[in-house]
């Protein structure tokens, strides 16, 4: 499969990609690719110029930002999954960016491409969204934040205007919180059917705190805020879980009808809740 | 270099590119959205790298670029511009095959063979990566691949053998 012509520009600073997506009508950041290939070689995305922010290696990187880590766009799935950094202070998103397809696509995958795309059925976008994770975009207007919760709009739409670039992902470290991200595939390699992030602070019997948000459970990353609610102490896993898909609205498709992920949804939140509360 | 035939080619979107392909400098010019897999295919006449799906599942098309296993049906050819590509041709030295390949051969690993360049090189960025994985941290790792006709089993004895793990 050939992709329909496209013109193709090199980015070598953010200012610069900035630039070029104003020149045209129809100008598209191109990053890892693989989310934005496979459309192209379908012809369901056809932009007139692409423009490659892949070697802009600045925007690759992990660093120690006191109460946060910061992410670079341009960091790798597989960086991700094993930078210590992120395996110390945010272990649950390196757990999360070894699920992601397979080692190819983790190789070229970046996090600045999950989340930019804006695809329900992505893994990283569910856990900033339970991370409470900004997002640091870059446009002709200057630099703002955005929180997660905020960042995703609808199936493939997102905060980000036509010339905007996300350049970094703030996260806030987890501390002593226990987490993990569930993700039921029916085959290997496959998108999530259902995932579910959990991320829970307790002293001794009781649950101070607790963040759940869901994959492909609607159009964008859903927060379960009545689940959340509802987990009170340790025991409470059940119940909680119970209520999770509460505030969702899951698709139908060829992996499973809405009802099914509702259900779904239910008995993955009660794993993941008793494995959170246990870690 | 080969002719640029490519059908549709864009001609005021082309670009020079310099890419290493075992070793071996090549300029070329080319149309953004020819696909690497094509490039080595076709420009550089290098027919072991196998179109299995065009669609990112099978990992027949896999190659590594700077030494990690990506799979070249969703890479541009000139993304890889600058880049160190080994395809499965270049694994062996002095006509002797390279130890996943003799590996491959050993333990029955492939059947048409259809699939096997692309879980070659799965395996040797694998293995570069996890130089002595568990079956499981094998059956994981080569995720990215499908093979019609093994059942995978000879498949992950070959790894098996090439890491020196108990097999
Ligand atoms: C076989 C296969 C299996 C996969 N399985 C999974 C999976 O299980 N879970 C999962 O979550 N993902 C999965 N993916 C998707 C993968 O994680 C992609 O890498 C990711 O979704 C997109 O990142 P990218 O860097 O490749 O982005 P690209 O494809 O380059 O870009 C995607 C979109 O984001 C825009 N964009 C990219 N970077 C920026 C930026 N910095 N600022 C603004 N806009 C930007 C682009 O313009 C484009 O519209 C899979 C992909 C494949 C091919
Ligand atoms: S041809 Fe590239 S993954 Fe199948
Ligand atoms: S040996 Fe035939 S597809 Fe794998």
């Amino acid at each position: 499969m050939i992709p329909a012509p496209f013109d193709y520009e090199v980015a070598e600073s953010v200012d610069q990609a900035v630039e070029l997506l104003g020149s045209r009508d129809d100008a598209k950041l191109l990053a890892g690719g693989h989310s934005l290939i496979p459309l192209l070689r379908l012809r369901f995305a056809r932009p007139a110029l692409l423009v490659d922010i892949g070697r802009m290696d600045d925007l690759r990187y992990v660093r120690d930002a006191g109460e946060q880590l910061a992410i670079g766009a341009m960091t790798r799935h597989n960086d991700l999954q094993h930078n210590p950094l992120v395996q110390e202070h945010t272990p649950i998103l390196s757990h999360t960016a070894g699920l992601i397809g397979d080692p190819q696509v983790r190789h070229r995958g970046t996090i600045g491409g999950s989340v930019a795309h804006g695809d329900p059925a992505s893994d990283l976008p569910t856990v900033l969204t339970a991370l409470d994770a900004d997002l640091v975009v870059r446009g002709p207007g200057g630099e703002r934040t955005v929180p997660a919760e905020e960042f995703f709009r609808g199936v493939f739409e997102t905060a980000l205007g036509p010339q905007d670039v996300l350049t970094e992902i703030r996260i806030p470290k987890l501390g002593a919180a226990g987490w993990t991200y569930v993700k039921f595939t029916r085959r290997a390699q496959d998108w999530a059917t259902v995932g579910v992030a959990a991320v829970v602070r307790r002293t001794n019997g009781t649950i101070d705190a607790a963040a759940i948000a869901l994959t492909n459970m609607g159009p964008t990353p859903v927060r379960a805020r009545a689940a959340e609610g509802a987990l009170k102490t340790p025991d409470d896993a059940a119940g909680a879980a119970n209520v999770v898909a509460q505030e969702s609205d899951p698709p139908t498709d060829t992996s499973g009808s809405a009802d099914y992920r509702r259900h779904l949804a239910t008995v993955l939140a009660r794993r993941a809740l008793e494995e959170a509360i246990s870690r | 270099m080969l002719a640029p035939n490519f059908p549709g080619r864009k001609e005021d979107a082309v670009r020079r590119v310099s890419i290493t392909v075992n070793g071996a400098e090549h300029d070329l010019d080319l149309d953004p959205r020819e696909l690497l897999v094509y490039v080595l295919r076709e420009r550089l006449g290098l027919t072991g790298t196998n179109v299995g799906c065009d669609t990112s599942s099978c990992g027949a098309c896999t190659v590594l670029i700077d030494g990690e296993s990506v799979k070249s049906c969703t890479v541009l050819g000139v993304q890889a511009d600058g880049q160190e590509i080994t395809t499965i041709e270049g694994l062996a030295t002095n006509g002797s095959l390279h130890p996943v390949q003799e590996a491959f051969k050993d333990t029955h690993g492939l059947q048409c063979g259809y699939c096997t360049p692309g879980f070659v090189m799965a395996t040797v960025s694998l293995l570069r990566e996890t130089p002595s994985p568990s079956e499981e941290q094998i059956r994981h790792g080569l995720e990215g691949n499908l093979c019609r006709c093994t059942g995978y089993h000879n498949i992950v004895r070959a790894v098996q053998q090439a890491a020196g793990v108990g097999v």
